[in-house]
């Protein structure tokens, strides 16, 4: 089931009277069948977005869609979906099996069915030990597991997740992750996960959305999201180490950062801002390149080796911070002190314009 | 040092014990033993008492006595016919309340009046709307075609003047009971009645297998206190009756009332005993009760 937005924004009134646009004007189309990433800052307005799809809140503006089905104006319990909760919200009076049973027993399907229901989606969880089980003699993953069948046993059209992982230490967040792309794969449903990890969204999603402050910054295959930001704000959301940014500027077709060239373009001549992510370097061994530099420090771990490089201010035009950092293959052999000729790799240049747009 | 902080807590918890003691165990240990004094004249002999030895006649004379079994079915019936119907409808209130914000500026003011206001004041204002001819309740039946009903006046029947008296015992326990469950029902977490939103439940559903499970535990302490409460009704039969006890003599007669009556002949012989041994019945009566309202609802308590 695709789910369509058009314009929609949310705000709300805080007691001061100030506003916050907390969905502003987004219009979205979510493919149907797929994961789909929802990924930005804490407070840009994900569970928001999600709470419109479900309908738990009102839009102030704009309509939803699923599939051909308008539901703008629809109740959530009419909608058809499937959330679970930053915190899960189990009914801690009921047993798993309850629980799970609940959404059926309210739509009135008939018993038999309910049961058979129940014990299929425990199995597909890995739940079926645990059904007499109460919510709090769960650990955190099995809760979480919990709540996604008793999202998915009803067979919603829309399966919405909010920061379901959030609660659960690094290990299990990973082995749930996994499981969550696993039960959505074999289940077919449309997926909205939301998370302001971008490595979670990088790695879980079909395609991911990046929002900013109500605002949907850009929307794409993971990978592609990653090699081609839009603009800055993507640019440094994605990736770790972040990206590297520098006051540049472009003379005669050349990028220059700190009078120093890094690459070519058919720009016109302008003052730039530019992004190169740490593995986008790539040391130039017959020492030719002029963008060169004195590492200071170097961290090698496995196959890769962190250099990093202080520049005293003005120095580089590095712009957000006093370091930056290129990562290398360990072949090179570099020490602390030594001088590094740097080019940038082919399609590893992101110039955007001063107000962060890419060019 | 394990000695030390015990001497400690029994040094701050003395006061309290010491309370306890002068104004509940020792009347409650008196009371048993006032119950089986024989003859007793608390009187006589300059004011120490008389007695003539021990006896279990008191309980005897008290169960052969017509006037004792009224008050005990009176009370009973008060206490199983009030407290279920308080309960549901306060805690119907209290959603309806959370669900409509605009009533609650308004209701807070009109649940509160009994609240604060003094039980027999009430109970008289409430005599006044039971009025056969006067009185608001035969108003609004009139609305309806009803004939108007003789709640209290000299020749009212049993079942107008219990009515009459549920109507307001119900009532005025019913601010209490609201204000628990408003302030149990705002330590809820909202999310689970959006995941029951989104469990497509209804709004019935949702109080039924969510709100009353999550404040079983404020319901079960309701109920108990409640039915300690109305197991000692009298105030509420003064207010509404005056001291008679009733549309006629003593028809609404409640066991506290049952014990008064005797303690306020505590001239006559062995008067105080008849109280004493009918105060004890009452305290084993609330005992037992607590008991199985405690146990019966340990299963369906959560947490
Ligand atoms: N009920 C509310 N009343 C007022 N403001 C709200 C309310 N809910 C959210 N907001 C505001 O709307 C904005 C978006 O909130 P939202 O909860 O959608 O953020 P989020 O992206 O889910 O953040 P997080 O990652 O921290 O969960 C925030 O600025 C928040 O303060
Ligand atoms: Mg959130």
């Amino acid at each position: 089931m695709e789910i369509k937005m058009q314009g929609l924004t949310k705000i709300f009134t805080s007691k001061n009277k100030k506003e916050v646009r907390a969905v502003d004007n987004v219009d979205l189309v979510i493919p149907s069948g797929k994961l789909i990433g929802l990924l930005g800052p804490s407070g840009c307005g994900k569970s928001t977005t999600l709470y419109l799809i479900a309908g738990l809140l009102r839009q102030n503006d704009g309509k939803i869609f699923f599939g051909e089905d308008e539901v703008t104006e629809t109740p959530p319990e009419k909608r058809g979906i499937g959330l679970v909760f930053q915190n899960y919200a189990l009914y801690p009076h009921m047993t798993v099996r309850e629980n799970i049973l609940f959404p059926l027993q309210n739509l009135k399907i008939e018993k038999q069915e309910a049961i058979q229901r129940t014990v299929e989606i425990a199995e597909l969880v890995g739940l079926q030990e645990m059904l007499d089980r109460k919510p709090k003699e769960l650990s955190g993953g099995q809760q979480q597991r919990v709540a996604i069948a008793r999202a998915l046993v009803k067979k919603p059209r829309v399966l919405l997740l909010d920061e379901p992982l959030s609660n659960l230490d690094a290990r299990l967040r990973l082995q749930t992750r996994e499981e969550i792309k696993r039960i959505q794969r074999e289940t077919k449903i449309t997926t909205v996960f939301v998370t302001h990890d971008q490595e979670e969204a990088m790695s879980i999603s079909d395609e991911i959305v990046v929002m900013k402050d109500g605002v949907i910054q850009q929307m794409g295959e993971p990978q592609q999201v990653y090699d081609a930001p839009l603009n800055l704000f993507v640019a440094r959301f994605l990736g770790n180490p972040q990206i590297n940014v520098f006051d540049g500027e472009i003379k005669n077709k050349e990028v220059l950062i700190g009078g120093m060239k890094v690459g070519n373009t058919i720009l016109p001549d302008q003052q730039v801002t530019v992004g190169i992510r740490p593995e986008g370097f790539a040391v130039d061994t017959e020492k030719k390149s002029p963008f060169k530099f004195e590492i200071d420090m170097v961290e090698t771990i496995g196959r890769d080796t962190t250099l990093i490089i202080e520049v005293e201010s003005g120095e580089g035009g590095i712009l957000d911070k006093k370091t930056f950092k290129a990562i290398v293959d360990v072949e090179h052999r570099i020490n602390p002190g030594d001088m590094v000729h740097f080019k940038v790799k082919p399609g590893k240049l992101h110039l955007f314009d001063l107000s962060g747009s890419i060019l | 040092m394990e000695k030390k902080n015990n001497l400690r807590a029994w040094i701050y918890l003395a006061p309290l014990l010491i309370l306890m003691t002068v104004f509940t165990f020792y009347p409650i240990v008196n009371a048993f033993i006032i119950s089986i004094y024989k003859d007793y004249q608390p009187l006589a002999n300059n004011g120490a008492g008389i007695i003539t030895g021990y006896t279990l006649q008191n309980f005897l004379f008290i169960f052969k006595n017509q006037l004792f079994w009224i008050s005990v079915k009176n009370t009973f019936v008060i206490a199983f016919v009030s407290v279920p119907i308080s309960i549901f409808l306060s805690l119907f209130i209290s959603v309806a309340l959370k669900n409509i914000p605009k009533l609650k500026g308004f209701f807070q003011t009109i649940y509160f009046l009994p609240y604060v206001t003094n039980a027999i004041a009430v109970g008289m204002a409430f005599a006044f709307m039971f009025h056969q001819n006067y009185g608001l309740f035969n108003a609004i039946l009139g609305w309806f075609g009803i004939d108007a009903i003789n709640w209290i006046g000299g020749t009212a029947s049993w079942t107008a003047q219990m009515g009459a008296l549920l109507i307001y015992t119900i009532w005025s326990g019913l601010a209490f009971k609201i204000l628990v469950f408003t302030s149990g029902m705002q330590n809820i977490d909202k999310q689970y009645y959006d995941a029951a939103k989104i469990d497509s439940a209804s709004k019935w559903t949702v109080f039924k297998r969510i709100t009353v499970p999550l404040l079983s535990p404020l319901i079960l302490y309701i109920s108990i206190t409640s039915m300690i409460g109305a197991l000692k009704a009298y105030n509420s039969v003064v207010g509404l009756f005056g001291i008679q006890m009733g549309a006629q003599p003593y028809s609404m007669m409640t066991i506290v009332a049952f014990v008064y009556r005797y303690v306020s002949g505590y001239t006559d012989v062995g008067y105080i005993s008849y109280a004493s041994a009918a105060a004890i019945i009452l305290f084993i009566i609330t005992v037992v009760f607590s008991l199985i309202q405690g146990v019966v609802s340990r299963k369906r308590v959560h947490y």
